[in-house]
């Protein structure tokens, strides 16, 4: 059935949430059957609910890839960037305007691959603006290429002899280059994700949510994960909470989908820093005439 | 009347910029343009606005583009590598219609080339650089003064027609200091760009109300929500794939452009009145070129110059004009011949087009353009 976004007949709580933050009339979205791109979209839209932010003062950025048409099916000030570049606009869109609550949708390919240097300069600077990553660990709009959070060893159809490149951990990424805030969430965890989107966006600082998506189209179809249902019964049955894995080894982990809080802490934000040397200069002058 | 100083190309880019209106500055140093960074990382908090070095120049642009979106007018310069890696966001702004300016401080390619020499060999590249047809304006100065006003102007073009502006320096200019009259900002004209003041629901971003040169553009938080995208687009600025909407964007934007030829177009004239031999230059040649005139002028030959100020749009119309009435034009630039492809495509057979170019890293001088004339008398 065509997904009309008339849902009025069939009241309930995600529709209350379409009309509220989404753009029904650019529904049905483009996501293939199957796809965890529209959990993770809903799941960002719940945190907003519940958070109560103003539809006005958020602004939604993303870059090219399947989870950037998230964009334009949400109702905000929504802008859909250049490929990789989505966390460099929202910099400047933060920078302009700090009252601004930005958030990041990108996908793993976008965010990681040709946007790596970004992501990890955000993180470095702590801008106070939200990332969540749709992670499919593929690239499904060009048709299933292998990206950096490809498994090592599987399949894409530029690496049809297995994938030889070890794959990213992207909040560890992030972590690492000084994110103060970064979770992982799955597409069959909502309850746990939205609460980690949530506090994402509340956190003052650059937080990073990297989300494991499912893309039973391409990733799923190459590499033999079965139905998309069977993809999401493997992340109910193989993942393990942040805290659970720090007591795991290595060997233990493998294969494994660590979900929760991986790191939290309180660090300057970049535009609020800005804003006191501008205030402090304006006095300094005040003071010399 | 405002003070005289002493002062660098790249500097008066800076001045120029903050009298019209920039608040926020995003670069990634690169010689020769780096002096705008780092005056802009002193001045900007001064007056309330923002500096940030970015991870690269892609970031850079990208930033500045972030924060027009946000309604703040922002600026980003580079040179030649730099200008490479940031066209691919330069048609981002054109089809996205985002206002914000690009400086590229020429120097001396291809590649890593000669960082530190004079060139002017990304005059094509401000013109056809990112992929597909777009409009673009750009303005190149001769002088530190012409780079504080050509600063304000490309501000204030692309504010008015909602469009990136390459303000096209060389090192020659970027670099040259000298002695400049400071106009007090506030008898500057000013031009911001249309604006949302009153949100609408169902407003259709870009939709051209009569007698609009462009649509109103809201700052993003202003309380009109809508969506942006480098995606063909429709008055709603929602993706579409009817050819139909295609082609009625391409027409647009391109024709914004063409359409205010009058008000976007500039170039100037020196002894073009009686002159049979004329030299057509721009930027940092023009020096040698002025230089070059006054003594060919001593030896009794009728030079004169033109000089396109606004290079893209070219002053084709102005240039016409005089080519009919020359025996002999004669291109000087500091690349391997690019402009004079656009004076040769113009003036057609009305005359003789000659050449003289230089890709060594130093500078065509005087006597060579003298030596150059009076071979070709």
């Amino acid at each position: 059935m065509v997904n009309t976004g008339d849902v009025s007949s069939n009241p309930g709580k995600t529709s209350t949430l379409i009309y509220k933050y989404m753009r029904p009339e650019h529904l049905p979205h483009i996501w293939c059957p199957g796809c965890g791109n529209g959990i993770i979209m809903r799941d960002v839209v719940q945190a907003i609910e519940n958070l109560g932010l103003s539809r006005n003062k958020t602004v939604i950025v993303s870059g090219i890839g399947c989870s950037s048409r998230a964009a334009g099916y949400l109702d905000f000030n929504t802008i859909h960037t250049t490929h990789g570049r989505a966390i460099a606009f929202a910099t400047g869109i933060k920078l302009a305007n700090p009252e601004l609550e930005v958030i990041v949708l990108a996908g793993d390919g976008d965010i990681s691959a040709i946007g790596g240097n970004h992501l990890i300069h955000a993180a470095r600077r702590n801008i106070g603006i939200t990332v969540v990553v749709f992670n499919n660990e593929i690239y499904g709009m060009t048709g299933g290429q292998y990206s950096p959070t490809t498994p090592r060893g599987d399949y894409g159809t530029t690496a049809p002899y297995g994938n030889f490149d070890r794959s990213f951990d992207i909040a560890g990424l992030a972590y690492g280059a000084g994110a103060s805030y970064a979770a992982r969430g799955s597409a069959y965890h909502v309850q746990q994700t939205i609460s980690l989107i949530q506090e994402g966006i509340r956190h003052q600082g650059f937080s990073i949510i990297d989300v494991a998506s499912v893309c039973p189209t391409y990733y799923g179809r190459k590499n033999k994960k079965g139905s998309a249902v069977d993809m999401m019964r493997w992340q109910k049955e193989n993942s393990v909470t942040q805290e659970q894995a720090n007591r795991m080894t290595p060997e233990e982990l493998r294969g494994k989908l660590i979900i929760g809080l991986l790191h939290q802490v309180q660090y300057p934000e970049y535009t609020y820093e800005y804003e006191k040397l501008i205030n402090r200069l304006a006095k300094e002058r005040e003071d010399n005439e | 009347m405002g003070k005289t100083v002493l002062m660098q190309g790249n500097e008066a880019c800076v001045e120029g910029a903050l009298a019209a209106g920039m608040r926020l500055y995003a670069g990634y140093p690169i010689t020769p343009s780096t002096e705008i960074a780092e005056l802009s990382a002193l001045r900007l908090p001064q007056e309330g606005g923002k500096f940030i070095q970015m991870e690269d120049e892609i970031a850079s642009i990208a930033c500045a583009i972030g924060a027009s979106v946000a309604g703040v007018k922002s600026m980003t310069a580079t040179s030649g590598p730099g200008f490479s890696l940031k066209q691919e966001n330069i048609g981002y702004a054109c089809l996205a219609e985002i206002p914000l300016v690009i400086v590229d401080v020429q120097r001396t390619g291809p590649s890593t080339g000669m960082p530190t020499s004079p060139a002017q060999g990304d005059v094509m590249m401000a013109r056809w650089g990112t992929h597909g047809d777009h409009p673009i304006i750009v303005l190149c100065p001769s002088s530190v003064k012409e780079t504080y006003d050509l600063t304000v102007r490309s501000f204030n073009l692309s504010e008015k027609y909602r469009t990136p502006v390459i303000l096209l320096m060389d090192e020659i200019i970027g670099h040259l200091r000298e002695g400049m009259e400071l106009p007090d900002p506030e008898e500057l004209e000013i031009i911001d760009r249309p604006t949302v003041r009153f949100p609408e629901p169902k407003r259709l971003p870009y939709h051209m109300k009569k007698g609009q040169t462009v649509p109103a553009m809201a700052p993003f938080g202003c309380g009109q929500r809508y969506n942006i995208t480098g995606l063909i687009h429709d008055e709603t600025g929602f993706p579409t794939n009817s050819h139909e909407e295609a082609e009625k964007l391409m027409y647009r934007l391109m024709h914004k452009i063409s359409d205010n030829y009058d008000d976007i177009v500039r170039s100037e004239e020196r002894n073009t009145e009686d002159a049979d031999t004329l030299i057509v230059c721009y930027g940092g040649t023009m020096r040698a070129a002025t230089e070059a005139m006054e003594r060919a002028r001593e030896k009794g030959m009728k030079v004169g110059i033109f000089r396109p100020i606004t290079i893209w749009p070219f002053p084709e119309r102005e240039l016409k004009k005089l080519s009919g009435k020359v025996k002999k034009i004669l291109v000087a630039e500091h690349n391997y011949g690019q402009i004079v492809l656009e004076v040769e495509r113009i003036v057609k057979n009305d005359c003789k087009v000659d050449f003289i170019g230089k890709v060594n890293g130093t500078v065509i001088t005087p006597d060579e353009l003298v030596k150059k004339l009076e071979e070709a008398e």
